[in-house]
């Protein structure tokens, strides 16, 4: 892609004056003086630190607590946008439900040869265990986070369905507070849809997943792996939001068929566990043997209608990259309906066709590892030097099954706060959908997050990347 | 609650605690050395004996020297019992409880912490040590207050309680039995300068002296300072006190939870030998050895308490 791409800008549309959503912050920014503003973004630096926002990084040593960088610009949608979007991930979310529960019961999708088989027999992310299994309330991904692109005025991408465990709500909701604590008469100037009931919202959406054997109020749990991860933050937050335990592997075991939790009087059973660990670590009896995270036995349980695991385990399957390319039809298959939001175009480099295209194409593509995530392991070809576009040729070459390919996109920008005042960077979004068998609850807002750098398309907290507070309007 | 959020939170008010009477010892050495000839430096042996660290002093450092006790009292991270070390900890231990402690009590702690960080990134000048060790005070008055002004009085709290004042007890407690020579009846010095020196230190290191002489006309005395940290149940540092705060948030667990545990057998014990001892007997029957029973029970105690409440499972 050139330099000369234009790019849309969310703030600007790439005219004079605003485009309608911010009309009404851009004339309260033009009053504003943008030596107080900079204070400003120090101030909510020091908010961030003192609230204890951060998150390891792995391999640096325990000092070194990271901040993600926090740009005081909002990132504002309207409310017929959100509306669309909504409908869009509802529609989605409720096809990879389906999906899952077809997947590990008739397979009729596969039978229907929409999807092939290989692909889902080969998958590390298909859990056998999983298969002819139940999940209370029938419901397999209870959190799910989908990241979506713009392009343009209407157009929209879903980059990734994130439907393991998606993290990042906990910026949402502070970066919202921070926002409150500095700009209150911008909240009364403008209308922005309120985002702080997400954690009832949460523990009531997980409650209503409690097994059917729960009589009481269940009783709800976050499971971390611990302090060291480099998402206990939120791990801890959440829990804290919803009024609930946050419990470590060594905290469980299993008593008289139940998950239960040491507690000061003994053993507790807990109905749900919110967990924040991945399949491989859930279990040291059924997965990783030398997992020390997990409950050994909490499959067996699971399995037995003794606890509610959200989100369940093998739900990678329905958001591994290999799979992305055929979510159009496979929402088309459960939903009977045509995808509201758009898939980007995708090429699979397991098909030799589509591989020789991505060679050719290198310099243009964004490649990415089938398995990975948090932007590591992936070429942005515009980007990468031609030393680095040849590494990556070797590996692609020699496992070419384990990467996609899709062009890269003219993700939108929108302002971030420079010392030479506004300047467009490029964002993606990512809302949170909550699944119960009441029905889907989208919280209107998400994490927007920014590439800082000017020019860069990796938004990545890991890369350096920072996040944005993310308005929706009232209609 | 869970287990390991009550040994999160019993260990989080130890180390708050130890962070401050720690700052209090040094606050305690510096001063007397301010007073005494120079290159007298055995008030730093007795502020290392009191924290336990005077074993870990002598594996880092050859000899003895203010700057370097100093040093490594506030800022050596191989010495648990250093200003910087317990911080550490006690945010440590706040993260770990952070579903149990408010916004307020866990900023606090933050805070507490990025200060101290920031202020014992290098030594410490002397002329800083004042405001340095002021810092540390006021930071446990903010945690202190934030707590009182918005937690929950339920377990959390009594957890918390129990492992502020059993550290407290256990430092008291420590405090006069490395002196307590000081405060045994002899001949020769009585009423020395270098005695009320001494007393004076031992008032200092627990906040004391003020208390103290409004208490008693201005006059020092062994056995009436002895007296005044032992058995005086006004003296929130004394180990009447102390013993009495655990006492209390031990029951209201037993309430709470409606159980009875063995720690509670233990703490009435505790209770009663202080209550029917008098600062006579325990003179007769020797000092020392009543400080090393009680330091042994405290023990025990904490111990008993983690067990009771399944801090480890």
């Amino acid at each position: 892609m050139s330099d000369t791409t234009q790019f849309f800008d969310e703030m600007t549309g790439g005219a004079d004056g605003a485009r309608p959503p911010y009309s009404a912050y851009d004339a309260w920014f033009s009053g504003e003086d943008l030596t107080e503003l900079r204070k400003k973004s120090l101030d909510a630096e020091a908010f961030f630190r003192r609230t204890g926002i951060t998150f390891n990084v792995y391999g640096e040593a325990e000092a070194d607590e990271r901040l993600i960088p926090f740009d005081i610009v909002p990132r504002i949608i309207s409310g017929r946008e959100w509306a669309r979007l909504t409908r869009g991930i509802e529609q989605r979310v409720r096809a990879i439900n389906s999906f899952l529960y077809d997947i590990y019961h008739r397979q009729e999708i596969l039978r229907a040869g929409r999807v092939p088989v290989e692909l889902i027999a080969k998958n590390e992310a298909f859990l056998p265990q999983m298969i002819g299994m139940q999940p209370p309330g029938g419901v397999y991904t209870h959190i799910v986070g989908t990241d979506l692109v713009r392009t343009g005025e209407d157009e929209f991408y879903v980059l990734e369905d994130n439907a393991r465990t998606p993290s990042g709500v906990s910026y949402m909701l502070e970066n919202r507070e921070t926002m409150l604590q500095m700009f209150p008469e911008l909240f009364s100037r403008i209308k922005v849809q309120p985002v702080q009931d997400y954690p009832i919202q949460l523990r009531r959406s997980l409650a209503a997943c409690a097994p059917a054997m729960t009589t009481d109020t269940p009783t709800v749990a976050v499971l971390t792996p611990g302090i060291h991860n480099s998402a206990y933050f939120e791990h801890a937050f959440l829990a804290d939001q919803m009024g609930v335990e946050l419990i470590e592997g060594h905290d469980l075991r299993v008593v008289d068929g139940r998950i239960a939790m040491r507690t000061t009087r003994g053993y507790k059973p807990i109905d749900v566990i919110y967990r924040r660990i991945d399949d491989d670590f859930l279990d040291p009896l059924n997965f990783n043997p030398d997992s020390m995270l997990g409950v050994p036995g909490i499959m067996d349980v699971y399995r037995a209608g003794g606890i509610t695991i959200a989100n369940a385990p093998g739900t990678g399957i329905a958001d591994d990259k290999a799979i992305y390319s055929y979510m159009p039809d496979i929402v088309e298959f459960y939903t009977g309906e045509k995808a509201i939001l758009q898939n980007v175009p995708t090429w699979r480099c397991s098909e030799a066709d589509s591989l020789a295209y991505v060679l050719d194409h290198l310099e243009e593509l964004v490649v990415k590892e089938v398995h990975g995530s948090g932007g590591y392991g992936m070429l942005v070809g515009p980007a990468a030097s031609k030393k680095e576009v040849a590494a990556f040729r070797k590996k692609l070459e020699a496992r070419p099954g384990n990467y996609i390919a899709q062009p890269t996109l003219a993700l939108s920008t929108c302002p971030i706060l420079t010392k030479a005042g506004l300047a467009p960077r490029h964002v993606d979004l990512r809302p949170f959908a909550l699944v119960s068998p009441q029905g889907c609850t989208i919280t209107p807002g998400g994490l927007t997050r920014v590439a800082m750098k000017k020019g860069s398309l990796v938004v990545n907290s890991s890369q350096g990347g920072g996040t944005k507070d993310t308005w929706v309007l009232e209609e | 609650m869970l287990g390991k959020t009550a040994g999160g939170l019993f260990w989080m008010f130890r180390y708050l605690e130890r962070s401050e009477n720690t700052a209090r010892l040094i606050e305690a050495g510096f001063r007397i050395a301010l007073t005494r000839p120079a290159g007298d430096d055995d008030e730093w042996h007795s502020v290392l004996q009191t924290a336990a660290a005077s074993n870990l002093y002598y594996q880092r450092h050859e000899e003895l020297d203010a700057a370097k006790a100093i040093d490594f009292m506030l800022r050596d991270k191989s010495n648990p019992s250093s200003v910087l070390s317990a911080i550490t900890e006690a945010r440590q231990n706040a993260r770990l409880v952070r579903t149990a402690i408010t916004r307020e009590v866990w900023e606090a702690v933050n805070d507490t912490y990025m200060l101290m960080k920031d202020a014992l990134a290098r030594p410490v000048r002397p002329r800083d040590l004042p405001e340095v060790l002021a810092m540390v005070r006021q930071q446990s008055a903010l945690v202190r207050g934030s707590m009182a002004g918005t937690m929950l009085r339920n377990d959390i709290f009594d957890f918390s309680r129990l492992g502020t004042f059993l550290e407290r007890a256990d430092n008291t407690a420590r405090i006069l039995d490395v002196k307590y020579y000081v405060l045994l009846p002899s001949i020769n010095q009585i009423g020395s300068s270098l005695d009320n020196v001494q007393w004076e230190t031992i008032l200092r290191s627990v906040a004391g002296q003020r208390a103290y002489r409004w208490l008693n006309q201005g006059e020092s005395n062994p056995m009436g300072i002895a007296d005044f940290l032992i058995f005086d149940g006004r003296m929130p540092r004394s180990l009447k006190f102390s013993v009495a705060k655990m006492s209390t948030n031990l029951r209201y667990l037993a309430e709470q939870y409606d159980q009875r545990h063995a720690s509670h057998d233990q703490i009435d014990v505790l209770n009663a030998r202080l209550s029917n001892a008098t600062i006579e007997r325990v003179f007769e029957d020797g000092l020392h050895e009543f400080l090393t029973d009680f330091l042994t029970d405290i023990a025990r105690l904490g111990g008993q308490i983690e067990q009771d409440y399944r801090f480890l499972g």
